[in-house]
This record gives structure tokens, C-alpha cells and sequence, in this order.
């Protein structure tokens, strides 16, 4: 249960080797043990992640979790709410993919829409099903400022982030008076091992920031964050700006 | 799928949904018992919702509104033994036995609460320090267990169910009915003495020294005061006046009894109203319109047990994020835990309106009976950035002074500090699997903590 005070027992990590996702176990533990449940695929990576969160003071369970497998998501929360109910599960997965490639590659561009927008569909209809029945919880959806609008320059990424934005915040309302919320993230660039080798981009950020956004976004029932604040009001400008104008903008 | 309903407990956190249904009698119980076992999810009784926490919630499954079954079965005006059943509210019991010269052997601060829910959170009052509390006063019990079966038990008969029913929180069945023994009055006024005490220390060698000599004892400290005058605090102790004592005027009528609530509160405070300067400003006023020292002032019942049951509602004041109760509870000789929970609680700066300061008598044989020997605190704080942290901190002075905290205020201990506190966890968990080995009784406490 999240206790009165917005603190969870338990923590289902979807894509839990992600920078996000692991930041925002650790951002929890700092304030008290509780149990994680790491999904991913069987990496070393993998490994690493449950003994830095079992070093952390986490209760810690692996279970396998490829997003192109379909079968994946209803095992993951079956085998999540086997140790007790779920209080949060955050949805961290995704790939940036390769603009360039993704121009020109309809394979790849249908595999990164696979892996970004529908597993994360897939997973959340799963995940709202079983915190409807426990009647409580709240799940996380990693969305992206880059789904806000797309730009020339990743809009494969930026129309699945898009369509995930649209699905989780769709399902928020219909899930309003169960018991369940749902938080919507929106964070700029961050630095993190997906964006590696990248050029910063203006108002980039940390997983530790965002994951702060999310404990705190989730302690107070919010709906949508964004990372950092200052990208609400960007966004906002740039959702406005002409088309002409907003296809120059270097980026 | 029947119609849920978003339930919380009086400090209006944490809502979750559940299927409430009102249920008078064994019959009624069952077939509930039976819809929740097949559905998963459980089931809890639930009274007048008083518990602060998430103790009368159970999210996703079945909660039982016991309030329906609120009927006096047997009365013995001799003895004071009275049957119940559960789901009748101690206001009702006094409106209809102060009359005839019996109290309530125990009562909260709030009379609004149902004598299922006073076993099930063993209350107590202002007379622990010499009645101990309300599951000390109850003879016997009828609990409806997991199996459908009706167990009749009392501290003789299955003592073991029994201090498990008795501050179990609801987790070993539905009490259907009680019998207790009320407490035999002359009047329906108090005597009541008041004293002002600059500071903690003389607070607690004045609780110290003399509570032995009143039936009644509670003080209300200033949590915002700091430095010198910390813990200063306005002390009102008392007992029921006797035939005698009353004064001529109230002679001919002197079991004259009315329990009422006057005004509500609007659902409409905004959050944050209650801020440090408006709650300094209040207590400062408090503090200093109490008299100094006064003596055998007469009061009500209402006035000197329920001050707050005046005001439907009140929890509406601290807004819409609502509040917390922190109540723990240190052994005698850990004054200097009590003065560092103090200190901290007005380092911080909590919008907090008084606090409840108590010294408690002998604890019972309750496996999660709250009471036990030593000093009760007890204070709201409104819903804000940095209390868990900081009530996290406090409940590690609690634990190292070998104190614990109260299921009944409870909303957000951590679990395993909570079993560090309640050495006989296991032994209440033993009766469950007794009582109930598929874990039918679960609520969103039991969940939170693991109990």
C-alpha cells in the first residue's frame, strides 16, 4: 500500500535496467527499504542493478521481460503480484533508435514502434487490469518532451512517445474512482546510457532529477510532469509556433 | 460487479475502493464472508470510521458496515452489565444508560465510535492510569471467524482469540455482540481541576506526583512553543461528582443527560488555511485563557470527555490533503525520548493544534493492545513536505526507547519498525492462521504492514 504519507512497499521496475528506472528505486530507498521488482532481459546489466538496489536496502526480485516478446507483460505482472500487490510500477523502457535509419528502414521503424509504443500499451492495459482488481496503485509512464511535437530530426521516436503519451493519459480518466493513478512523464534530454555519445541539448537533465519528479509526482497525485519544469512553458511555446518557423529550429 | 464506494479514515488520506455493506446478523455476516473469499480480496468491519489510518478500508474487497446493528439486548441495572450488539456507538450507550446512573467504562476522545471498533482498537481514555483500557471492561465477545462459525470468548473462554480480537484491528473476525460492564455514576457532571504548567518538565512531575489522586487525567501541551517555555501545556483532571457535590440547581435532575453536535464543518476549507501563524495564534490564545490553577470547577460530559464532538466534521479543516495522527507511546524513565520527540516536532515547525500528553497505567495481555506502562503522545499534523521523513526519525527515538505507536492513529509506519515495536506480532499472527488460514480478514492496514 502507499501509506498516507505517499510512501509504497513495493516497486515494479518495467525496463528496470534503465537509468530512470534504477534512479527512481534508489530515490525510494533513501527513504526507506521496500521491495523491487526488476524486469528486463537476463543481462549482466541486469545482475548489477538488483545488488546495487540490494546494497541500497531493497528487497529485490528478477524476472524476464523482452519487449518484443508478447507474452512478456502478463507473466512479468503475474509473477510482480505474486509477493504481495503492486503500489508502483514504472514503465521505463524504450529505445532512441537511429533517426537516419529509421528514415529510410520500415523494418526498423516498425520494430521501434513495437518496442515503444505498443509493449508499453500492452504492459499498461496488463498492469491497469490488476490494480483495478487490488483496487490501488499507481503506474509511471516514461513519455518524452519529444512527443509533444515531432521534429524532423527524431520523429519516429517522437510519434511513438507521441501515442504512449496519448494511451497513459487516456487511461488516467478511465481509471479515475479505482483507486489507480496514473502519472505521465515528461522529461527533456536526458543524460543517461540511451542518450550516450549525443550532443546535450538546451534544458538537458538527470535520471536522478527525473526520478525525483516521479516520487514527488506520485506523492502528490499528479498527472503529468515535466523534466525540468521550465520544459512545461517551452513546450508550450513551441506547440504554438508556426510550422514554417518550428521545421528551421536547429534541432 | 457490485457498486464500490472510496472509503478513508477520519485523517482523509489514501482513499481506496471497496464493496460496503451493511450487515445485521449472523446470517447477513456470512454471505458476505462467502462473496469475499471467493473474490480475493478480502474482507474487514468497519464502524464509524474514527481510525485515523486505512484500518476500515480494504481496497478492492468487501468492508462490512456494522453501524446497522446497533441494538441494547440485555441490561442489568444491578450489576451494570450490558449486551450488546457491536456496531452501537458509545453515544448511544451513554444517551441511553447515563440516565440511569451508568457510564461507559472507557471512553475516547470522541464519543462517536462503536464498541466493535473499541475492541478491535483496545481504546483508552483519560482514566488508563486506573481502569486500564476498553477491552478490560469487556466480558465477553461473539466473533464470527473465517469459518462462519460463532465463537463465544472472554479472557477465560479461548484467552488466546480473545487478546488477539482485542486491539486485533478486525484481522480475526466480525464481532457480532458484547457484554460490558458500565461504570456506575451518581451524576452526569464532572469535578474538575485545572492546572496551567509553564514547561514540560513541571508538566510531567506534576502528572508525576499527583494523577494517582484524579480518576481522569489529560494535558494539553503547546507544540509550538519553543526553548524555555517548550511543553507548556494546560492540565484538566477529574472525576464524576457525586450526589452530594452537585449543586442544589442540578440536584432534582442530577443524571441529566444531552450528547449533540452543534455545528458542522463546511466541506470547504482550502488547503493550508491552518498555518503557523494561525495555529500559533490559536494556541497562544488557548494557553493563556486557561486559568492558572483552578478547583472543583463542575463540566459536562461533552465539555470534559468530547470538546471536539461539538464540531461535525472537523476534520475538514486541515483541507483537502487531510493530516496524520501521530500517537506513540514511551516506558516510564525515557522522559528525555518524549522531550526529544517534542523538541524536533517544534524544531520542524508542524501546523499542529495542541498535543495529548497522558501518563498510562499497566498495560493488558492485548498481543496488539496499544496501552502499556509509560507516556502517551498524541497530535494531528496536517499533510506536508518532509513529515514522513521526520515521523520516520521520531519512531526511531521511539523504538530505542522501547515505545510504540498506535494502529488505531496509524497511516504510515514503516512495517518493519512496527514488529520492532509489537514483540508479539507473531503471536497474533498465530491466531490468524489459527482462525483463519486463507486470509479472508485482511484490510488496507494489515497490507501496508504485513501484520
Amino acid at each position: 500500500m502507499i501509506d498516507a504519507l505517499g510512501s509504497p512497499g513495493s516497486l515494479l521496475l518495467v525496463g528496470g535496467t534503465s537509468d530512470i528506472a534504477v534512479a527512481t528505486a534508489k530515490r525510494y530507498l533513501q527513504e526507506r527499504p521496500l521491495r523491487v521488482v526488476v524486469a528486463a532481459r537476463d543481462t549482466p546489466r541486469r545482475a548489477a542493478v538488483a545488488d546495487e538496489l540490494r546494497t541500497a536496502g531493497a528487497e529485490v526480485e528478477v524476472v524476464d521481460f523482452d519487449a518484443d516478446d508478447e507474452a512478456a507483460p502478463e507473466r512479468v505482472v503475474a509473477a510482480a503480484a505474486a509477493g504481495g500487490d503492486i503500489d508502483v510500477a514504472v514503465i521505463a523502457f524504450g529505445q532512441l533508435g537511429d533517426q537516419e535509419q529509421l528514415a529510410g528502414d520500415p523494418a526498423a521503424a516498425a520494430a521501434l514502434g513495437r518496442v515503444n509504443y505498443v509493449a508499453p500499451v500492452v504492459v499498461g492495459t496488463v498492469l491497469a487490469n490488476r490494480m483495478r482488481t487490488q483496487g490501488h496503485g499507481a503506474i509511471v509512464a516514461l513519455s518524452s518532451v519529444a512527443g509533444e511535437r515531432a521534429r524532423r530530426s527524431n520523429y519516429v521516436y517522437g510519434s511513438t512517445k507521441a501515442g504512449v503519451d496519448a494511451f497513459f493519459s487516456g487511461l488516467a480518466d478511465s481509471l479515475v474512482g479505482t483507486g489507480v493513478s496514473v502519472l505521465v512523464v515528461r522529461p527533456g534530454f536526458v543524460r543517461s546510457k540511451m542518450t550516450e555519445g549525443l550532443p546535450d541539448a538546451p534544458l538537458s537533465t538527470t535520471p536522478e532529477a527525473v526520478a525525483e519528479a516521479i516520487v514527488t509526482g506520485v506523492r502528490k497525485g499528479r498527472h503529468t510532469v515535466w523534466i525540468p519544469g521550465a520544459m512545461r512553458v517551452v513546450m508550450s511555446g513551441l506547440r504554438h509556433t508556426p510550422r514554417a518557423v518550428f521545421r528551421r529550429l536547429p534541432f | 460487479m457490485s457498486e464500490t464506494t472510496l472509503l478513508n479514515g477520519w485523517g482523509r488520506t489514501a482513499p481506496t475502493p471497496a464493496v460496503l455493506t451493511p450487515v445485521h446478523g449472523d446470517a447477513e455476516v456470512r454471505a458476505v464472508l462467502a462473496r469475499a473469499a471467493a473474490g480475493g480480496r478480502g474482507v474487514v468491519p468497519r464502524g464509524l470510521g474514527r481510525s485515523y489510518g486505512d484500518a476500515a478500508q480494504n481496497a478492492g474487497g468487501h468492508v462490512l458496515d456494522m453501524t446497522t446493528a446497533d441494538q441494547v439486548l440485555a441490561f442489568d441495572p444491578e450489576t451494570g452489565l450490558v449486551d450488546v450488539e457491536a456496531g452501537i456507538s458509545l453515544d448511544e450507550l451513554m444517551n441511553r444508560f447515563v440516565p440511569e446512573g451508568f457510564f461507559v467504562p472507557v471512553t475516547p476522545g470522541t464519543r462517536l465510535v462503536t464498541v466493535g471498533g473499541a475492541i478491535g482498537a483496545d481504546i483508552h481514555g483519560k482514566n488508563h492510569h486506573v481502569a486500564g483500557s476498553f477491552a478490560q471492561h469487556v466480558r465477553w465477545l461473539d466473533l464470527l471467524t473465517a469459518d462462519g462459525q460463532v465463537h463465544r470468548v472472554s479472557p477465560e473462554q479461548d484467552p488466546d482469540l480473545f487478546w488477539a480480537t482485542a486491539g486485533g484491528m478486525g484481522l480475526t473476525g466480525v464481532i457480532l455482540r458484547a457484554q460490558v460492564q458500565m461504570k456506575k455514576i451518581e451524576s452526569s457532571r464532572c469535578l474538575v481541576d485545572t492546572d496551567r504548567t509553564p514547561d514540560l518538565d513541571s508538566l510531567m512531575t506534576l502528572l508525576s506526583e499527583t494523577d494517582h489522586l484524579y480518576e481522569y487525567s489529560v494535558a494539553w501541551i503547546d507544540t509550538l512553543a519553543k526553548g524555555k517555555r517548550m511543553g507548556r501545556s494546560v492540565v484538566t483532571r477529574g472525576r464524576f461528582a457525586t450526589l452530594d457535590e452537585l449543586p442544589a440547581k442540578h440536584r432534582a435532575d442530577p443524571l441529566k443527560y444531552h450528547g449533540s453536535i452543534k455545528v458542522k464543518v463546511p466541506d470547504v476549507f482550502p488547503p493550508g488555511l491552518l498555518n503557523l501563524a494561525t495555529v500559533a495564534a490559536f494556541n497562544e490564545v488557548w494557553y493563556r485563557k486557561a486559568p492558572k490553577r483552578k478547583r472543583d470547577q463542575l463540566q459536562s460530559i461533552p465539555t470534559f470527555f468530547h470538546p471536539l464532538d461539538a464540531v461535525g466534521g472537523w476534520n475538514r479543516i486541515y483541507g483537502p490533503r487531510g493530516f496524520v495522527q501521530y500517537q506513540v507511546t514511551v516506558p516510564f524513565g525515557q522522559e528525555e525520548a518524549m522531550r526529544e520527540i517534542l523538541d524536533r516536532l517544534s524544531a520542524f515547525g508542524t501546523a499542529s493544534f495542541l498535543a495529548v500528553l497522558k501518563r498510562f497505567g499497566p498495560g493488558n495481555p492485548g498481543m496488539l493492545s496499544y496501552p502499556s506502562p509509560g507516556w502517551t503522545l498524541a497530535l494531528d499534523i496536517p499533510v506536508m513536505k518532509g513529515l514522513a521523513g521526520l515521523l520516520d526519525s521520531l519512531d526511531e527515538v521511539v523504538v530505542a526507547a522501547e515505545g510504540r505507536t498506535y494502529l488505531a492513529k496509524d497511516s504510515r509506519v514503516r512495517p518493519e519498525t512496527f514488529a520492532t515495536m509489537y514483540p508479539r506480532l507473531e503471536d497474533f499472527r498465530a491466531v490468524r492462521r489459527r482462525v483463519d488460514p486463507d486470509g479472508v480478514f485482511t484490510s488496507d492496514l494489515a497490507r501496508r504492514l504485513s501484520l
